[in-house]
């Protein structure tokens, strides 16, 4: 069933001069900085082109304006147009830096949703409900939204004009971007990094609708569609022969156990230490030896090359859910 | 080589019959020579790349396009792209301009080193030779930026395309040093570092970025040829490399490379307005100390180009300080150059109708600047018409419109002619508002969402692009209109004097066109570049006949 559909927003036709409709009101800021460092920026440009055109008439070569006798002196001049400058400019960049902080730290209630980018269209997967959707994503109002990307081939980059956010979706690593769309609607995916012939299709719909038309979608969606991810990455842990070295009960053998570890602390036979993220079950896949956890032998063999990108992707949202 | 022009002939002058013609030309070593020279590649690559914006522009007439395939499409946009960065550009200003004037404004015979700055524009010929050889190989559909793992992976000319670049580099680097030395060696007498005028001051800006970022590039480019031919993983992650990595090598340069385009531009302004308001600059250790600056900061910002490439929010934050700190020398220059109009005797001829563009239109690319400096509003609007809206009015309403500035303003004592005043109005008239009605629209179509690199578009956004290729047109116009009186003038025009606009400096204490050995006897120097007399004297000048 196709979700119900409110309007389709327009990107041109609506919003204002600049901008398209604002999907996401905790953005506003974002645009509230715009207007302002516009207005600032007309004021200002009028007054030293102003100032320009009114010097270069007033002196012209014969008027008969009286010219100063002496140079004059330009220290005060000098230091108050490299002052105020700065401090508007250090200003607005206080501005900037907060909404972007808030606008990439995704909230760790986010619903989540895999993205993967292929030349030329957008691939969403549903880990939960196992359903899969080509250049549809449908999501509900008033949820904060995560999406866990990466591509299979070069590098896209996922754009919502209405949300103000863009993201690269790269074919070597996980980037996250999130959103919280606070009015149901059909809104623009563009691909935004230049990807070759199709890039200028690469186009999508973010459909926001209801909780209870998202349920309806999903359940019906499920019904047909290809193998959920965590059970693909299941049955590659089998095929794949992790179980060789590792268990998913919790007791370690030659590698450790994988129970539990996402957002585990991990240390590392260098002394070092982090979050175990989804970047670095990526990388204990791909380059087991960059880090080697404390207290095992760096003997991993790589799996680059022998995992596809949705097989790694499977692989990682089944290490998630072991808990 | 057989023919030894005479020192005290004009250097426009040859030996009788076409090929000793042409050998003089061909192997000359005087650098005014070498800056036409130059400056008939400049001009030939500004058509080529200016043919393929058109065919751009019209393309884009129609949501679905016209005539072109996609790749068609994108090969046309990456080469416009790059022939204009890499082969019009870059040298356009320092390689011309600067070959040609660079020394007589140092009182200087020549550059320190002719033989190196010949072979630096036969360098510029082999690049600009492969780069058009791609152009029938299977011209090149990565974008100018070459980004990875796309360029690794498409059919297209990239080797030949990224080994004409890195061939161009060479060219670049070898002007780089020639004219550092020639600024620390061969001042005329009593040119002090603070008489030195400040073309020179950002030739020297300019050349410190060429010589230390270019290598970047250089390697950059080799490690992706050695990636495409033999499968050494790099920047390819499916040969276990890094396409961010890159990112990070490629603006190393390619920020840096901005400054080379616009600094040179910024020296121009200060002697246009400094002639032809009769006026000694305001703030002079100011604006030459901003060229030194903006080239420092310019090795640190490159980040800019990859807030949502999934760097680190820490980067994000100082590549975005860093990058906003770049706007206080720019503005002290642009504050400065204001300054300088008061008091002054402003002639408003051509160039300096340039000038007052230049700070118009580069007013408007610095504000747009800053915004896009911003974090939170790069993420937005980053990749899309704004990005190209923002870099056109920089490059071309900054470094065009100062090239042709100088083009007009230097063009007496290039080929000894003036050109027709009005006909020079009306083409600044047909750019000027021709510039602003193609790009000023791709701010609302970037801002409201339309990505650039797109073939295709949705339909809303059909009339701001039509309305942009309107515009295309007449900026198109102005240039044909250029063409033809500057032709003319170089055949046909009236005999220039040898200082047509009284200025100060040293380049017009000599004959136009200038003697093959620039001045007779060495030029000494008593006071600073633009030292006009002030009030009393000059209210005497005011009434006299020209
Ligand atoms: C030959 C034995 C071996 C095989 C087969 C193997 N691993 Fe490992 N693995 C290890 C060892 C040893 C470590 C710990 C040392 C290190 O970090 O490199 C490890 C570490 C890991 C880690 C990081 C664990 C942590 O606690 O930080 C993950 C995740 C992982 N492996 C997943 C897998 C998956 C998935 C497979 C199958 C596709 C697999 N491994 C196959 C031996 C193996
Ligand atoms: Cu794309
Ligand atoms: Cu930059």
């Amino acid at each position: 069933m196709a979700p119900p559909l409110v309007t389709n927003e327009s990107l041109m036709h609506l919003g204002d001069l600049w901008f398209p409709t604002l999907a996401e009101k905790a953005m506003g800021g974002v645009d509230l900085l715009y207007w302002g460092i516009f207005w600032v920026s007309v004021g200002l440009g009028a007054a030293i082109f102003g100032v320009a055109v009114y010097l270069g008439m007033k002196y012209r070569r014969g008027s008969a304006a009286a010219r100063p006798e002496s140079e004059h002196q330009g220290m005060a001049m000098e230091v108050a147009w490299t002052v105020i400058p700065l401090v508007l400019v250090l200003s607005v960049f206080v501005w900037s830096f907060l909404d972007h902080l808030r606008s990439v730290v995704p909230p760790a209630d986010a619903y989540e949703v895999r993205v993967l980018g292929k030349k030329w269209f957008w691939q969403f997967e549903y880990p939960q409900a196992g359903v899969t959707a080509i250049n549809d994503l449908v999501v509900p109002v008033n949820r904060n939204i995560k999406l866990n990307m990466s591509s299979e081939d070069v590098i896209h980059s996922f754009f919502l004009p209405n949300f103000r956010r863009k993201k690269d979706v790269l074919p070597n690593r996980t980037t996250s971007l999130w959103f919280h769309a606070d009015r149901e609607g059909k809104y623009q995916i563009f691909c935004a990094e230049y990807c070759g012939d199709g890039h200028s299709v690469m186009l999508g719909n973010l459909l926001v609708v209801s909780q209870e038309a998202f349920d309806q979608y999903l359940a019906k969606a499920s019904a047909t569609s290809d193998e959920p991810l965590p059970q693909l990455g299941k049955k590659l842990y089998q095929s794949k022969a992790c179980f060789t070295c590792h268990t998913v009960d919790g007791s370690a053998g030659t590698g450790p156990s994988l129970l539990g570890l996402y957002g585990k602390k991990r240390r590392f036979a260098d002394g070092s230490s982090l979050d175990a993220d989804e970047n670095y079950l990526r990388e204990s896949l791909l380059v087991p030896a960059a880090r080697v956890v404390q207290g095992f032998q760096p003997v991993m063999p790589t799996y680059q090359g022998l995992l596809k990108e949705r097989e790694i992707t499977a692989m990682i949202e089944y290490l998630k859910g072991l808990k | 080589m057989s023919h030894h022009p005479d020192p005290n002939a004009s250097y426009l002058e040859s030996p009788a019959g076409f090929w000793p013609w042409l050998k003089s030309w061909l192997f000359t070593l005087d650098h005014k020579r070498i800056g036409i020279l130059y400056f008939l590649g400049i001009v030939f690559s500004f058509g080529l790349g200016g043919f393929f914006a058109m065919v751009i522009r019209i393309e884009l007439l129609r949501p679905h396009g016209l005539m072109l395939t996609h790749t068609q499409y994108n090969q046309v946009f990456t080469l416009h792209g790059a022939v204009m960065v890499f082969l019009f550009i870059i040298p356009s200003i320092p390689a011309t301009i600067g070959n040609f004037v660079l020394p007589l404004l140092l009182g200087a015979k020549d550059v320190a080193f002719p033989r190196l700055n010949l072979l630096s524009f036969y360098i510029y010929l082999l690049g600009a030779v492969l780069a058009i050889f791609s152009l029938f190989s299977g011209a090149v559909d990565t974008g100018w930026t070459f980004y990875t793992p796309y360029s690794t992976q498409t059919g297209t000319a990239v080797i030949s395309m990224t080994l004409a670049a890195f061939v161009l580099g060479f060219s670049s680097i070898l002007t780089g040093i020639n004219f550092i030395v020639t600024i620390h060696k061969l001042r005329a007498p009593g040119m002090g570092w603070f008489r030195i005028p400040l073309f020179a001051w950002a030739t020297y800006a300019t050349s410190i970025i060429q010589i230390l970022a270019t290598p970047v590039l250089a390697i950059t480019l080799v490690l992706l040829i050695l990636e495409r031919t033999l499968g050494l993983g790099i920047f390819d992650p499916a040969l276990g490399g890094d396409p961010v990595l890159f990112q990070h090598f490629f603006w190393f340069y390619s920020h840096p490379a901005v400054y080379i385009m616009i600094l040179p531009a910024m020296g121009v302004m200060s002697e246009i307005i400094t002639t032809h308001a009769q006026k000694d600059i305001f703030g002079y250790r100011f604006v030459a100390f901003s060229s030194i600056a903006i080239a420092v900061i310019s090795f640190l910002v490159w980040g800019h180009h990859m807030y949502v490439s999934g760097q680190s929010l820490y980067a994000n934050m100082i590549f975005s300080v860093l990058t906003l700190l770049v706007a206080i020398p720019s503005a002290i220059k642009v504050f400065n150059w204001v300054a300088t109009l008061y008091g002054g005797h402003i002639h408003w001829r051509v160039p300096f109708l340039y000038a007052m563009g230049f700070i118009f239109l580069f007013l408007i690319g610095g504000f747009t600047g800053i915004i896009l400096a911003l974090l939170s509003l790069d993420v937005h609007l980053h990749d899309t018409y704004f990005i190209v809206a923002h870099f056109h009015y920089v490059m071309v309403g900054g470094t065009v419109m100062a090239f042709v500035g100088a083009l007009h303003h230097w063009w007496p004592k290039m080929f000894g002619r003036m050109y027709s005043e009005n006909w020079a109005r009306v083409a600044f008239v047909l750019v000027f508002l021709g510039f602003n009605l193609t790009f000023f629209v791709q701010f609302i179509l970037g801002s409201k969402g339309m990505p650039r690199r797109y073939h295709n578009y949705l339909d809303q956004f059909q009339p701001l692009h039509a309305f942009s290729t309107f515009g295309s047109w007449v900026l198109g116009l102005g240039f044909i209109v250029m063409t033809v009186y500057l032709i003319h003038s170089a055949f046909r025009g009236k005999k220039a004097p040898a200082n047509p606009w009284e200025s100060r400096t040293l380049e017009w204490q000599t004959a136009s066109p200038p003697t093959t050995g620039n001045f007779e006897g060495t030029p000494t120097v008593t006071g600073g570049p633009y030292d006009y007399p002030r009030a009393g004297a000059a209210a005497g000048r005011n009434g006299r006949p020209e």
